[in-house]
């Protein structure tokens, strides 16, 4: 290599950077895509918020697609969530688990009856093992299930409208006419 | 020997008056193992945090984990893979090497050796040159001058 | 009305930069007298304009003007005086203003103190510095203007970050920041000289004493920000290859390379091309470091609330100064001459070999930061490397480089012998190799890493002072004569190398002999670690002028002697309401003691972690030692214009006498 064409590496290597650094501009480096997507479910039985002598498992909602969101009456971000949550079960569309994260039986139950519960079942979570298995790290976060109970998508803090209609409602459908 | 008895059971007695502090943590082993492991592991709240100085609650929670784990005898790795199936590789603060990090591991030192082969290559080029164009007499004066301009 | 008064004169600063950036720059290329005189008093204005509208911005900081957005989210009411001025760099908008008049006092210093440098080229570097100055001004008046007002106003503000409210606040962003922006000097005198094709010795000797400069600052700005982090965050750690510590560690190891080359290019006239490619990238990784912090792109404790606009901007003006920089060297730098001709084996070829070292340590980082974007850009998702990976690549890559800074400064320039060396040398590396053995076994831990890290401090000790008496030998002047006859320069050498290997003792010896305890404690508990007793005395409340604590007292006694007490408190701020944790240090020579309290536990018990961190304060000592070795090389007589005019006409007059 001739000294004209060796004085252009560093200029050449700068473009490169400058390259990656302008995607990372459109990337969210706080947010940590799940490996569980893809992966089965884990299997849980935790007790029934409104009635913590009866357990739930996600093995009973094998068949059907569903949805699991981890929640908290101390989140903050849960309250902004949580409306549009209540509109979506109103559709009827797809069952939500909740998995209440980290709370105590009062408050949970004293939320759900000022916001409106959307939840077919909520479990409680009281340790967090069962969000640790999720691989949750800040409530709210959402996970769509399919019929095999396969994780197929996670949503990583609240359910936003455009995200239920671009994306979480299409998958869904096509999930449940599989 | 009675005395000895005796001095024993004060020397107890003083031990137990001393009120010693009590570790936090009782199995030092395990602690060690801990430490050594939330040291390079990343807390996904606080993310400039490393497990072991974040007391964030997943922070907290996690520590749990690992110190269940390491009280029944897992290894570091079986530990970390544990947290990477849940939280991805993101929760590593030393990169597992694979095919997507070994420009990451091994670039370092591949520029180091192209580096040294370049400044050989450079040296011996320059110990042939047969051109020597130190700074001239002329230069030297000239930058003595331009600087002594100023006075 | 202050703050339109500051934003104004935040408006003139941009139309002057501009005016610096064009004519001094043009008239330089026609040859036009006129306007290359105006290089000089426009760069006075650009920095009265600037520092007026600063002032502005802490008027409104002292007299709580909460009616200024960036005043109302970065201090409040109850923040003492000194860190509401302090708070004036807390935030984006304000730090970049502060960035912009370090910016302003180093340019309005080179037209001050370049007297002696050709017309065409002092317009030329103060038109560079000026164009710098365009797009920092430009960015804070289009994406970031810290006078911007909040309609309607609040009553108090929001209070500055309590990480921040402490006295390394105060010093430790200024400094930094006079060293990041420092290099904009060398970078502007390269520029100038590759626009000007004056790329000669001469050029190295007048960029040497700036680049100098701004390293001592740099150095001392790390330095501080490391002590800052080691008091601050509670738990002793001093250096956490953070990106952005990464983003001020990468200039310093150019920085670093840079001074040593140049020092070639002045004596010998070689490494031309490879020290105006140093320059360069010295500033341009300052500006890396900027962006990296602004755009939110990497996560980072100091990171600062992000916008992608701004992250465009800033992108686009590193592409336009980096990269504008980058092709008019390689358009440039294939005509700069070589230089003076050397063996294999010489001074010039270990500097060489010290700087390819440098310059591979900094890329390492470089890619070590970066490498998690790249993979999150190619889809691989996200990783991250953290501080064992630095360790484990850092470490032997800097191994050889301080092996080698025992033998450069002995070689002879153009034409040394290895075997000779060798010769010389080998009782010193005899000596370093025994008491890295020796010391280690009788402090009672021998691992590979401590050995080496000690045999690296002792080579260069030993090898400096085998310097220092040879250079000071042979003369039957005393002693204080000889040390005197020898440049300053050289001395400052020998003090910077030798603050490395203190560095390099203090964090060998941390790594390899630190000790910790977690304990729980009533009142009265003793805990023990080091040989010390550390007796709990209980928590007492107390109030700050912003915060609430509880403070915990340990007395510490060894052999039943009372050494100190530690107060470590654990303080909740009331405005932003975030706990801190004030970690109680006795600093020593020696060894450091560190106590933070943590948790109250049940029954009136806390939980406490003790340190016990021998030799840690060599780092920071180390780090002194080096900025203080910079300034001596810096009040060199060669520097000192007049004293050597001086000298010469005595010089002068003594031969004609004898």
């Amino acid at each position: 290599m001739n000294r004209g064409m060796r004085a252009l590496i560093p200029l050449a290597v700068f473009l490169v950077v400058v390259g990656f650094l302008f995607k990372g501009l459109f990337l969210n480096p706080k947010e940590v895509p799940s490996p569980l997507v893809g992966k089965p479910a884990p299997q849980f039985s935790l007790p029934r918020l409104d009635n913590p002598e009866t357990v739930f498992s996600p093995k009973e909602m094998l068949g059907q697609v569903w949805m699991l969101n981890a929640w908290a009456s101390w989140c903050p971000s849960c309250v902004e969530e949580h409306p549009i949550l209540v509109s979506l079960a109103k559709t009827g569309l797809v069952p939500l688990i909740g998995l209440d994260y980290k709370d105590t039986q009062l408050e949970a139950q004293q939320w759900l009856e000022k916001g409106g519960n959307p939840y077919a079942v909520t479990v409680m979570d009281a340790d967090g093992r069962v969000g640790i298995d999720y691989g949750v790290y800040g409530v709210p976060e959402t996970y769509v299930i399919d019929k095999a109970g396969v994780i197929v998508y996670k949503q990583i803090g609240p359910v936003t409208v455009e995200a239920l209609r671009d994306t979480i409602i299409p998958l869904v459908k096509k999930l449940q006419s599989q | 020997m009675f005395r000895l008895i005796v001095a024993c059971f004060m020397m107890q007695v003083t031990c137990v008056w001393a009120e010693e502090a009590q570790p936090l943590q009782a199995d030092l082993a395990v602690e060690m193992q801990v430490q050594r492991l939330s040291e390079e592991l990343r807390c996904l709240v606080c993310q400039n945090q490393t497990l072991a100085d974040s007391h964030s609650d997943l922070a907290l929670d996690l520590k749990r984990e690992v110190r269940e784990m390491a009280t029944k005898g897992m290894t570091d790795e079986a530990i970390v893979d544990y947290l990477v199936a849940r939280y991805g590789d993101f929760v590593r603060y030393r990169p597992a090497l694979k095919s997507s990090t070994v420009l990451l591991w091994f670039g370092p030192f591949a520029l180091l050796l192209a580096g040294g082969i370049g400044l050989f290559i450079q040296l011996r080029r320059r110990q042939a040159m047969t051109t020597d164009e130190p700074l001239s007499a002329e230069e030297a004066r000239k930058v003595d001058e331009l600087l002594d301009k100023e006075s | 009305m202050i703050p339109e008064i500051g934003h104004f004169a935040l408006i003139l600063a941009l139309l002057v930069a501009i005016m610096l950036g064009s004519f001094p720059i043009i008239g330089a290329a026609r040859g036009n007298a006129v306007w290359m005189g105006f290089a000089r008093p426009l760069a006075h204005v650009h920095f009265y304009l600037i520092a007026f509208s600063f002032i502005c911005l802490a008027y409104a900081f002292a007299a709580m003007d909460y009616s200024v957005a960036y005043v109302a989210n970065n201090s409040n009411s109850q923040l003492p005086l000194q860190f509401r001025i302090a708070a004036v760099w807390g935030g984006h908008e304000g730090s970049l203003l502060l960035w912009a008049l370090i910016l302003s006092i180093w340019t309005v210093a080179v037209s001050l103190f370049s007297k002696h440098i050709p017309d065409d080229m002092r317009a030329r570097i103060l038109g560079v510095m000026g164009l710098v100055s365009v797009g920092f001004l430009l960015f804070m008046l289009m994406a970031s203007n810290p006078f911007e007002r909040l309609i309607p106003a609040v009553l108090d503000g929001r209070d500055l970050n309590p990480l921040l409210q402490d006295p390394g606040m105060i010093f430790h962003p200024p400094m930094l920041y006079m060293g990041y922006v420092g290099f904009s000097v060398a970078f502007a005198f390269a520029i100038a000289a590759l626009l000007g094709g004056q790329l000669d010795a001469a050029w190295a000797r007048w960029s040497r004493p700036w680049t100098t400069l701004a390293w001592v600052f740099l150095t001392l700005g790390i330095m501080l920000g490391s002590n800052w982090a080691y008091y601050e965050l509670g738990w002793g750690g001093w250096w956490f290859w953070d990106a952005v510590e990464n983003a001020s560690f990468m200039p310093w190891l150019v920085g670093t390379a840079l001074i040593h080359s140049l020092a070639v290019t002045e004596k010998r006239g070689s490494f031309k091309a490879w020290t105006v490619l140093l320059a360069i990238c010295a500033f341009s990784l300052s500006l890396l470091g900027t962006f990296l912090v602004r755009s939110g792109i990497i996560t980072s404790v100091h990171a600062f609330a992000t916008d992608p606009r701004r992250g465009v901007f800033i992108l686009a003006f590193l592409v336009i100064v980096i990269g504008g920089s980058l092709a008019l060297f390689a358009w440039r730098a294939p005509a700069i001459g070589r230089g003076g001709k050397f063996n294999v084996v010489s001074r010039e070829s270990f500097l060489l070999a010290n700087n390819v070292l440098l310059a591979v340590a900094a890329l390492s980082v470089l890619i070590g930061t970066l490498y998690p974007l790249f993979l999150d850009a190619l889809g691989f998702g996200k990783i991250s490397v953290g501080p064992p990976y630095f360790d484990a690549v850092f470490a032997p890559l800097m191994a050889p480089a301080l092996f080698l800074m025992g033998i450069g400064p002995i070689a002879r320039w153009k034409n040394a012998s290895l075997p000779e060396l060798a010769k010389r040398l080998r009782w010193a590396f005899g000596i370093s190799i025994a008491t890295a053995i020796i010391l280690p076994l009788i402090l009672g831990n021998l691992t590979p890493m401590i050995g080496l890290g000690l045999f690296l401090a002792f080579w260069i000790i030993v090898t400096t002072v085998y310097m220092v008496s040879q250079r000071l030998r042979d003369s039957d002047q005393a002693l204080l004569t000889r040390i005197k006859a020898v440049p300053r320069s050289w001395w400052g050498m020998v003090i910077a190398h030798l603050g490395i290997a203190v560095f390099t003792i203090g964090v060998t010896i941390v790594k390899g002999f630190e000790s910790e305890i977690a304990v729980r404690m009533v009142p009265g508990d003793v805990a023990h670690l080091a040989g010390f007793d550390f007796t709990f005395e209980g928590v007492k409340e107390i109030t700050g002028p912003n915060y609430s604590a509880s403070k915990g007292q340990l007395r510490v006694t060894k052999n039943g002697v009372e050494r100190t007490v530690l107060s470590s408190e654990k303080r909740l701020y009331t405005v932003t309401n975030m706990p801190m944790t004030e970690a109680g240090i006795s600093p020593a020579f020696i060894h450091d003691l560190y106590a933070s309290l943590g948790e109250p536990l049940s029954d009136g018990a806390w939980s406490v972690r003790i340190y016990h961190k021998p030799m840690v304060e060599w780092i920071w000592f180390g780090c002194i030692m080096m900025g203080f070795g910079g300034l001596l090389a810096l009040s060199d007589k060669r520097y000192r214009i007049k004293k050597r005019a001086k000298n010469l006409a005595e010089i002068n007059l003594s031969k004609v006498e004898s």
